[in-house]
């Protein structure tokens, strides 16, 4: 039987994940964009109790199943967080309903590299030697750096563009042309197009644009369609978003070099939360510390409900908010897709957040009714 | 008379209240949403309509509640307001010194901390319906007591039971529970007040610095059960302000007025003819994308005014909030 491989939709993630598979010569079949047919799947087959990244993938796993897929490969972890069991949830679910997928794991390969090759191996059908797969892997790497730089260009035009709507319709035009690139010079050269493109937008230099960073569990903060677009929406209501979490920073072996005073994520959770307690839930809260020291307006937390990391850092959070005097916002995401409840909050957490920001900078009172 | 409109289409409830420049209340409203808002706004309207004197002239139309795109596109509102900030206005308005506001509503309930006249945090129930107007309503039913008697009858309780807060389904069962084995009906319900208190507390109110004046409004507010639980959990003196049934409204005015005033611009306010106007709703599944977002459209007469549900600008034609 033909081998088809597969993997979960992780914002724009997929067209490096294809150009990787397809260079070792696997047949790859494209996971969907998430959308209302992935959660119903997903929901129909997923324990209740689970959370709704494992329901996400489930649909995502049988939409494409329907459409040939017999090799998923996916992530594992560590910790305790019960995502790391989730692969095996879907393989035993999967197997129970009559389909017969292989799954492939990628556990942290700093942890276990043995079992990162013998994977390796196995999704390497063309037999390519050792130096060409790395050659491959640095390739694809370099296309979701890529993909990462063009997504933050995107947060930062946005909030400042002139006519509505052009960011969005833009990014989309330049993802294309890194999606096209093949080679590491045109990956660099697409890249630069990109950026270019995306600066070039007509901004209003004199908005008052507001800094958010956004914290929470991985592939909720990744999915723009498992968290109702959060940061387009924000972008929309003059927001900068800064993600605390892209798939290469992620992926990058955990060492946070580039933040600020030299201090790392781990250590600036330390003080609330000296234990490591599983998923993200001690980035969410050193994260926020940085934030905080940065000067940003505000945090946004987001977290699929019944997470118990986020959970924790949700109580936590709370008193990082007073002491560093920074308003936090959580935000628990599950298959529900009325955005109202979700604009409202943001709508009041942005006019909080300008008068905060007028009142520091002008050292004027903008009262809520100030006409009166 | 220049007057200024502010409407709250809630989940449970739409106010309407017209103000004049002064800010005085001229006429206000208190009506159930019952699934119902366009039917709710276009009755409410012609019912406001008919109190006021005829000399007045509505100079800004300001609109909030989770109805209040819908609502914004009907009348012709001048400015389309979030919940938390139309009724930290009105809570301003009314005791200028407040420093906590309580809000309970139908569907939400929310804390928010002002200092110095403006807003310094907020919160909103996120997951879980316990302690909001609906299960307060709901129980009510069940029990064949008019809303409106149920705090009354709490206050009379001299022992309240202990009734499970966190989840109106522990809740529901709980208050069974006690009413089968005998405690008075008083009783449990003033355990229901101190749950849906704690519950509030615990969960809305969490981590928040709560410092007086307090003041405590939305439709839940008329129960005075609910407030007394309040005082005792809190052991300081809970206000009740002036129209707080229908404050999400005045905020929603005196919003207006702010905007008319600071933009010196003309009203878009259509009119109150607009309840003898059609209206037809109708939705549709999106066949653009797998995602087949749900659309729901409102037609005034023949012609489409808005449009809701989209995930994408496909269908967009309403203007989004000006901030």
């Amino acid at each position: 039987m033909m081998r088809k491989v597969t993997f979960p939709h992780m914002g724009e993630s997929y067209r490096t994940f294809k150009m990787l598979l397809n260079d070792l010569g696997n047949e790859v079949v494209l996971p969907p964009r998430p959308s209302r047919k992935t959660l119903n799947l997903g929901v129909q087959y997923a324990p209740e109790f689970a959370c709704f990244p494992l329901k996400i993938l489930m649909g995502t796993y049988l939409e494409t199943i329907e459409k040939g897929a017999n090799v998923l490969v996916t992530s594992g972890g560590v910790g305790p967080c019960r995502a790391g069991l989730y692969a095996e949830l879907h393989k035993r679910i999967l197997h129970d309903m009559g389909h017969p997928v292989e799954m492939i794991v990628f556990e942290p390969p700093r942890l276990y590299p043995l079992n990162f090759i013998r994977n390796v191996y196995k999704l390497n059908p063309k037999r390519l030697s050792i130096k060409s797969i790395i050659e491959c892997i640095k390739r694809a790497w370099r296309k979701l750096q890529a993909l990462d730089n063009a997504e933050k260009a995107t947060h930062v035009v946005r909030p400042r563009e002139l006519t509505p709507g052009t960011t969005t319709k833009t990014y989309k035009k330049v993802l294309e042309w890194i999606d096209a690139a093949y080679t590491m010079d045109e990956i660099i050269e697409a890249e630069k197009a990109a950026l270019e493109e995306i600066y070039k937008i007509p901004q209003d230099p004199e908005r008052l644009v507001l800094k958010v960073g956004i914290v929470g569990e991985i592939y909720v903060l990744l999915e723009p369609a498992s968290n109702l677009e959060i940061e387009e929406t924000l972008g929309n209501l003059g927001v900068e978003v800064e993600r605390s979490m892209f798939l290469t920073g992620w992926t990058r072996d955990n060492t946070w070099k580039e933040t600020v005073e030299g201090m790392t994520v781990k250590d600036a959770a330390m003080p609330y939360l000296p234990e490591l307690i599983g998923g993200h839930g001690r980035d969410s809260i050193g994260n926020t510390v940085l934030y905080a020291k940065r000067n940003f307006d505000g945090v946004i937390q987001l977290a699929p409900f019944t997470c118990i990391p986020e959970i924790v850092a949700k109580t936590i959070l709370t008193s990082v908010s007073r002491d560093y005097n920074i308003p936090v916002l959580t935000f628990f995401l599950d298959e529900q897709t009325g955005k109202a409840g979700m604009t409202t909050r943001l709508e009041a957490f942005v006019d909080l957040m300008k008068r905060k920001k007028l009142l520091r900078k002008t050292g004027k009172i903008l009262r809520p009714a100030s006409a009166l | 008379m220049k007057a200024y409109l502010g409407i709250d289409v809630g989940s449970v409830s739409t106010n309407i209240v017209v103000q004049d420049e002064a800010g005085t209340i001229l006429a206000g409203l208190y009506l159930r949403t019952k699934g119902r808002p366009v039917e709710t706004i276009q009755s409410g309207l012609k019912e406001i309509k008919q109190s006021l004197p005829g000399d007045i002239e509505i100079c800004g139309v300001g609109t909030t509640g989770s109805g209040r795109y819908l609502a914004g596109v009907m009348v012709g509102a001048d400015v389309i307001k979030n919940e938390i900030t139309a009724h930290a206005v009105a809570a301003t308005f009314f005791v200028p010194a407040v420093q906590t506001v309580f809000e309970i509503g139908g569907q939400d309930s929310k804390i928010i901390i002002i200092r110095n006249g403006v807003v310094t945090d907020f919160a909103m129930n996120t997951v879980c319906a316990a302690g909001t107007g609906s299960f307060l309503d709901q129980q009510a039913a069940r029990l064949g007591i008019p809303i409106h008697e149920f705090g009354k009858l709490a206050l009379q309780s001299t022992n309240p039971v202990r009734i499970a807060g966190r989840c109106t389904v522990f809740a529901e069962s709980d208050m069974i529970h006690k009413q089968q084995m005998g405690h008075p009906l008083k009783d449990i319900i003033n355990g229901l007040c101190e749950a849906l208190v704690r519950n509030y507390l615990n969960n809305v109110g969490k981590g928040k610095e709560i410092l007086p004046p307090v003041i405590f409004q939305g439709g839940v507010a008329a129960n005075a059960g609910i407030k007394a639980a309040f005082e005792r959990a809190l052991g300081m003196e809970v206000q009740i302000p002036p129209h707080h049934d229908v404050i999400g409204a005045v905020g929603a005015a005196l919003l207006a007025r702010e905007e008319m005033a600071l933009n010196n611009k003309t009203t878009n306010f259509k009119g109150f003819f607009i309840s003898d106007l059609t209206y037809r709703t109708s939705s549709f599944e999106c066949d653009g994308c797998p995602n087949s977002c749900e659309i729901a459209e409102i037609y005034e007469e023949d012609r489409v005014i808005g449009r809701w549900g989209a995930r994408c600008p496909r269908w967009d034609i309403i203007q989004e909030e000006k901030n």
